[in-house]
């Protein structure tokens, strides 16, 4: 009986946490809704209104006017799409040799490989900028999407911990059967990866759709901005228009939000299988 | 005859394995070997990238130490931010993975909601919390009148600007708590079951079994909460550009000034490598103390 009631004061109190907590962690989320929909002067009301009366949805038709709002968006999506691919194929590629073969020098590659992922990323920025211009590659996509297609290190041992996973008489079979290297790895290793292939693309996703570094150094013709060079330049003009700025800033998000409703489950996989304990 | 045709199996694997790894050598090789060289090379250079990079052996260096004020304070700046955002980002996602780990009715809902804003990020992340910190109509400051309390200027005073960002990191703590939320789910039923016959109450499990079979995953986050913490930018370049009176003039964002706004790169290269090696000597200190407080399962020292 005492264990009982004790289980019931346990939940009570979780209960409560988790109401709090997630409160904590919404508002923000809900005060973006909200002032979204407010009118220039329900702004600067106080104590603020959470719900907007009326809703002014022309807020978002301002935000989509008052800068490219499309082309940006067009732009986003094609980098963005480029460095899926190039991610998707170069990243599974790389690591189908460090997971399913032997050759000298792989073990010390690999320890290598993880070790970069520590770097900082502005070591490497000012000599690739020059890299880059030297090349005539400023104000164009290049330097954005193809490091892309080289691998990077984390994608790279995270679809190698999946294709470990994956039982070694499949691609022994393969190799009986006179399949090439390059057929198990396109054949059947990629189709058995679906999954984690869809944590990686969603990890690409969020990491370059919200990039705003590599954009701002690389880019300073306005009709090729990203959204998030096109969301700087609307709070530089705008600074103090937070109904119409935040409209802009939920739209921006709104791919991100949606790919997560839709694919929860990556987005936490992603963790599990990189399995960091240990 | 057979020791013949296995060796050239082997090779043949080995080619194979270069075949593959092919793209990331050249990766590595170019976006890696090539800048971190370079990048040391610029340090000892005077460089505008309109006319050659001049030798000017330790200069940079000298200089950065003897005569840059700013050095030091985004350094400390940085230093500030990680020693406030680490350690409570560490707590704060381990207990909410805690809580996450409670077997109640809807906890995928309130799963969801905690790990959300982990999700999103940026520039349009940066400008909402802006106006939640805005000191006359942000929600906090509204949220706090309700209680007579005249918040500050969150962004404006140079008081609260770092620890403002600090709260906008924990509001992410989502994406730590997935990693410790793992953790938790990897420690076997059995030993609470033990620990449960053996009379220990519900906080000694968690003293004596949960966070130590967390440490190696805290382990992991606090290296890479350092490491992150070093590289905060975009909330410092939207919100506050660094203002006021430099208090959010991060290590980053003083980096980036110097090789794109004035074009002193030889100079914000010789920051990049002065990052890189503060960068490593704190991994290899947070590695070193690891012994004695990181618990790997099937070792048997502590």
């Amino acid at each position: 009986m005492a264990l009982k009631s004790d289980t019931i004061l346990h939940r009570i109190v979780v209960y409560a946490l988790l109401l709090l907590g997630s409160a904590a962690f919404i508002l923000p989320l809900v005060w973006l809704l909200s002032t979204s929909l407010k009118g220039d002067t329900g702004l600067f009301e106080i104590p603020p209104k959470w719900v907007p009366d009326p809703f002014h949805w022309d807020n978002y038709k301002k935000a989509v006017h008052s800068f490219p709002f499309l082309r940006y968006t067009w732009n986003t999506v094609l980098i963005t799409v480029l460095c899926m691919i190039g991610s998707m194929l170069s990243s599974s590629f790389v690591a189908y040799a460090f997971a399913r073969l032997r050759w000298p020098g792989r073990d010390a590659w690999f320890v290598v490989m993880l070790a970069t992922m520590m770097l900082p990323g502005q070591v490497t920025m000012i000599p690739l900028f020059i890299l880059f211009k030297e090349l005539g590659w400023i104000n164009t996509y290049l330097p954005l999407i193809v490091p892309f297609f080289f691998g990077s290190a984390f994608y790279i041992f995270l679809m190698r911990q999946f294709f470990m996973t994956i039982p070694k008489e499949l691609s022994e079979a393969a190799k009986i059967d006179g399949c090439t290297e390059l057929y198990t790895w396109w054949r059947i290793f990629m189709p058995l990866s679906k999954p984690a292939l869809a944590t990686l693309g969603i990890f690409t996703f969020t990491l370059v759709w919200n990039d705003f570094q590599g954009p701002l150094i690389y880019l300073n013709d306005t009709n090729k901005f990203t959204l998030m060079l096109g969301l700087r330049s609307f709070q530089q003009q705008y600074g103090t228009r937070w109904n119409v700025m935040m409209a802009a800033s939920l739209l921006v998000m709104l791919p991100t939000l949606a790919l997560f409703f839709s694919f929860q489950r990556y987005f936490i996989e992603g963790v599990t299988l990189t399995g960091v304990k240990g | 005859m057979r020791e013949r045709r296995a060796m050239k199996l082997s090779t043949r694997e080995a080619l194979n394995g270069y075949l593959f790894f092919s793209p990331g050598l050249i990766g590595f090789l170019i976006f890696m070997g090539f800048p971190i060289l370079f990048s040391l090379y610029l340090s000892f250079t005077s460089y505008n990238i309109y006319s050659a990079p001049k030798w000017i052996g330790l200069l940079n260096y000298k200089f950065m130490f003897t005569q840059d004020p700013l050095f030091f304070k985004s350094l400390g700046n940085t230093l500030y931010y990680v020693a406030l955002s680490v350690p409570l980002n560490t707590v704060l996602g381990v207990l909410v993975a805690i809580l996450m780990n409670q077997k109640v009715f809807g906890i995928r809902v309130f799963r969801t909601i905690f790990f959300l804003p982990s999700v999103v990020s940026g520039v349009a992340v940066a400008l909402l919390w802006q106006w939640i910190l805005d000191g006359n109509f942000g929600l906090i400051n509204t949220f706090l009148a309700n209680f007579g309390i005249t918040g500050p200027g969150w962004l404006t005073e140079e008081l609260w600007a770092k620890p403002s960002m600090v709260l906008m990191n924990l509001w992410a703590v989502g994406g730590t708590m997935i990693i410790y939320l793992a953790g938790l789910q990897g420690v076997p039923r059995s030993l609470y079951e033990a620990a449960t016959v053996d009379g220990a109450g519900r906080l000694r499990q968690f003293w004596n079994i949960t966070i130590p079979m967390l440490t190696p995953t805290i382990f992991f986050n606090v290296i890479m909460g350092v490491l992150g913490g070093f590289q905060v930018f975009i909330q410092a370049y939207i919100m506050t550009g660094g203002g006021p009176n430099n208090a959010t003039m991060f290590y980053a964002l003083y980096l980036y000034n110097k090789a794109f706004k004035d074009l002193q790169m030889g100079y914000a290269s010789a920051l990049a490598w002065v990052l890189l090696i503060i960068a490593m000597v704190l991994t290899l200190i947070i590695m070193k103390t690891s012994s004695r407080w990181v618990y790997y399962e099937g070792s048997d020292q502590k």
